[in-house]
C-alpha cells in the first residue's frame, strides 16, 4: 500500500472516518495526520504520547517604540498591509517575511520566532501515530504539514515501515498541496451532493496536477442515488477509479462517540462497504 | 455588521447558514454575502450569482537576470520561506514557497532581480436575488488563498450587514476571513469532531477579539457534548438545525433550505437578532 492520503475538496465527507477503517484493517503501517488545522485522527484512538514538542513556523515583527523615528520606511515596503498608519504592526496580517527589518534605517524591528503548535508521536492500538496542531489563531499550517511528514518518514525509518495511511485537510490550497506531495495514492472522499460534485473536481485537479494516482469514494452515497450517479458518470468518464459507495449509516457516529472505527465494531452496511473498499484498493495498489 | 460563518471542522454546514441566513433577511436591510472559502467556494451553486465583474488577484514572483547576478547568495540568505536559493553561483526560485514580498528583490546588490506578476485566482463580484455578491475563486495547483480573500474583503461595502463564508479549518485562510469581524457564527455538529474542531475554532475567535456564537447542525445525530461545552464557556447556541435527509436533499441538489421551506426564514431572521444582541 506505501503512502495513500485521504482527500476530499469539500470538508465533512468522511475522510477520517475512511481513513480511521483502513487505519484499522491495515497492517504494520503508520498513522499520520496533515489536517493540522482541524486534527482528528487520535479522537478514534486514544494515544499514547512517545514524543512531543513545539513547532516554530514561523516569525513575527516587532518594532522598538524606544530606537523608532516613525519615518514610514516599513509600512511602505510591507506588501501584506500588517503595518498600519500608526506603524503598529498587526500580528495576524504579518507574514514574518523581513522586508521591514530590512527597510527600518534604524534597526527599529526585529524578527522574532514565534511557536505555532505541536506535533505528537504517539502509540495506539492500531500502529504508531504522528500528528500536529497548529496552535489557535497561527498560520503556516503548510510548513507543519511538512514536518509532520518529515517526522514520519523518519519513524518508518527507525521502526522499519513503509507504509502510511494519512489523513488531510479539506480544501486545494497549502496544507493540502503540502501533504500531497510525495504520496503514493491519494482517495478522495465525496457525497452525492452539487458542492460535493463540484469540490471533487478541483481536488482532482491538484491531485492530477502532482502526477499522483487518484481512487474515488462516494460517501454518503444514498443521500442521493441522482447526484451519486452523476459523480461515478464524471469519475469514469476520467478514467478514475471509484473503488466504491458507502451508505448512510449512524453506526459510524455511534462507533465514533466511542472512539472506534465502525469497522472495528463488525457490523451494518457502512462496515461491510469500507471493508471492500479496502479490499479494492489493496487489489489495484498492492498491499 | 460583519458576521463570519466558521466551523474548524468541514462540511458541518457553513454555506447552509451563510446563504439561508442571506436568503432570509433579503427584504429587510442590504446584505452581502462573500465567499471567502477561495478553494472550494460553493455558496454560488445555491446563489446562481450573477457575475458582473471580475479581478485576477496576482502575486509578484522574484526573476533573475543571469548577466547581472553575481551568485552572491545575498537573496537565499534573506528570504524567510526558503523560496530563493543560489547553488554553485546558480539561482534557483521555488514559486510555491515565494510569498511575494519582494525582500529578495529589496537585498540584491546588483539589481539582478525583477519580479513578475503571477495569478493566483480570481474576485468575481455581482449580485444574486437582491443580495450583493462576491466571491474569491484559487487557481488549482496554486496554494496560497490568503492573498485573495484579501482582496475579496475589499469588497465589503457600506454599513448592513455583511455575511463571510469562511473556509474551514483554523489556519490563515480562516483568519484571514474572520479577522475585523463582528462576530464569529460557528457552525458545529454534535460529534466528538465536530466538538474538537469547535473548540479550535472557538480559540481562533478568541485570539482575534471576536465574540462568538454556536449554530448546532444535524441535532440529535450525536450527543449532548457540544451543548455542554457551551454553556460551560458561555458562548450562546443560536439555531439548531435538526438532522434530516429531507435538508439533506435539499442541500445535495443546491436548493436553499427558505426557498422549500419558508418558515426557516423566521428562525434565520431569529437568528440575526440573537447574533445581534451578542455583537451588542
Amino acid at each position: 500500500m506505501r503512502s495513500v492520503l485521504f482527500l476530499s475538496g469539500k470538508g465533512g465527507t468522511g475522510k477520517t472516518s475512511l481513513a480511521g477503517a483502513f487505519a484499522a484493517l491495515s497492517h504494520e503501517k503508520l498513522l499520520v495526520d496533515c489536517d493540522v488545522d482541524a486534527a482528528n485522527l487520535h479522537l478514534f484512538l486514544q494515544p499514547t504520547a512517545l514524543s512531543e514538542g513545539d513547532y516554530e513556523g514561523s516569525k513575527e515583527a516587532f518594532r522598538d517604540e524606544a530606537s523608532c523615528t516613525r519615518c514610514g520606511a516599513c509600512r511602505k515596503v510591507c506588501r501584506f498591509h500588517a503595518i498600519g498608519e500608526d506603524l503598529a504592526i498587526d500580528s495576524y496580517l504579518c507574514e514574518g517575511c523581513g522586508a521591514c527589518v530590512f527597510a527600518c534605517p534604524e534597526d527599529a524591528i526585529t524578527l522574532l520566532p514565534r511557536v505555532s503548535g505541536r506535533w505528537m508521536i504517539a502509540d495506539t492500538r492500531l500502529g504508531p501515530l504522528v500528528t500536529a496542531e497548529l496552535t489557535p489563531g497561527e498560520e503556516t499550517s503548510g510548513k507543519l504539514v511538512m514536518l509532520v511528514k518529515q517526522k514520519a518518514e523518519d519513524l518508518g525509518g527507525e521502526r522499519g515501515i513503509d507504509r502510511e495511511v494519512i489523513d488531510g485537510a479539506p480544501g486545494i490550497g497549502c496544507p493540502v498541496i503540502a501533504s500531497v506531495t510525495g504520496v503514493d495514492a491519494v482517495i478522495l472522499v465525496t457525497e452525492p451532493s452539487l458542492s460535493g460534485l463540484h469540490d471533487l473536481k478541483r481536488a482532482l485537479g491538484v491531485v492530477n496536477h502532482f502526477g499522483i494516482p487518484p481512487f474515488v469514494v462516494i460517501n454518503k452515497a444514498d443521500l442521493s442515488e441522482q447526484l451519486a450517479g452523476e459523480i461515478a458518470a464524471f469519475v469514469a468518464e476520467r478514467d478514475v477509479p471509484l473503488l466504491g459507495k458507502i451508505p448512510f449509516d449512524p453506526r459510524v457516529t455511534a462507533s465514533m462517540l466511542e472512539g472506534r472505527s465502525v469497522v472495528e465494531d463488525g457490523e451494518g452496511p457502512a462496515c461491510e462497504a469500507m471493508r471492500a473498499i479496502y479490499r479494492r484498493f489493496v487489489e489495484a495498489f498492492g498491499a | 455588521m460583519r458576521i463570519t460563518v466558521a466551523s474548524g471542522k468541514g462540511g458541518t454546514g457553513k454555506t447552509t447558514v451563510a446563504v439561508n441566513l442571506a436568503l432570509s433577511q433579503i427584504d429587510g436591510h442590504p446584505v452581502q454575502l462573500l465567499d471567502c472559502d477561495v478553494e472550494e467556494p460553493n455558496a454560488h451553486i445555491f446563489l446562481k450569482p450573477q457575475i458582473a465583474s471580475r479581478r485576477p488577484v496576482e502575486k509578484l514572483l522574484p526573476r533573475v537576470d543571469p548577466e547581472k547576478c553575481t551568485g552572491c547568495g545575498a537573496c537565499g540568505a534573506a528570504c524567510e520561506f526558503g523560496a530563493i536559493a543560489a547553488l554553485g553561483g546558480e539561482v534557483l526560485v521555488y514559486d510555491q514557497l515565494c510569498h511575494g514580498c519582494g525582500l529578495c528583490r529589496m537585498v540584491c546588490p546588483t539589481g539582478a532581480i525583477h519580479e513578475i506578476p503571477h495569478r493566483l485566482g480570481v474576485v468575481e463580484t455581482g449580485s444574486a436575488r437582491g443580495l450583493a455578491f462576491a466571491q474569491g475563486v484559487l487557481e488549482v495547483g496554486e496554494a496560497m488563498a490568503t492573498p485573495i480573500i484579501h482582496v475579496l474583503k475589499e469588497e465589503i461595502v457600506g454599513d448592513g450587514v455583511t455575511i463571510l463564508d469562511a473556509p474551514p479549518g483554523t489556519g490563515c485562510p480562516t483568519i484571514a476571513a474572520m479577522h475585523g469581524s463582528d462576530v464569529a457564527l460557528l457552525v458545529t455538529e454534535p460529534t466528538p469532531f465536530g466538538l474538537h474542531d469547535l473548540q479550535a475554532a472557538v480559540g481562533v475567535a478568541r485570539v482575534l477579539g471576536v465574540p462568538t456564537a454556536v449554530v448546532i447542525n444535524r441535532d440529535g445525530l450525536g450527543d449532548d457534548r457540544v451543548t455542554r461545552y457551551c454553556d460551560e464557556e458561555a458562548i450562546p447556541i443560536v439555531l439548531r438545525i435538526p438532522f434530516d435527509r429531507g435538508i439533506a436533499a435539499l442541500y445535495a441538489t443546491g436548493v436553499p433550505l427558505v426557498d422549500a421551506q419558508p418558515s426557516w426564514k423566521d428562525a434565520f431572521r431569529a437568528l440575526l437578532d440573537r447574533v445581534a444582541e451578542v455583537v451588542s
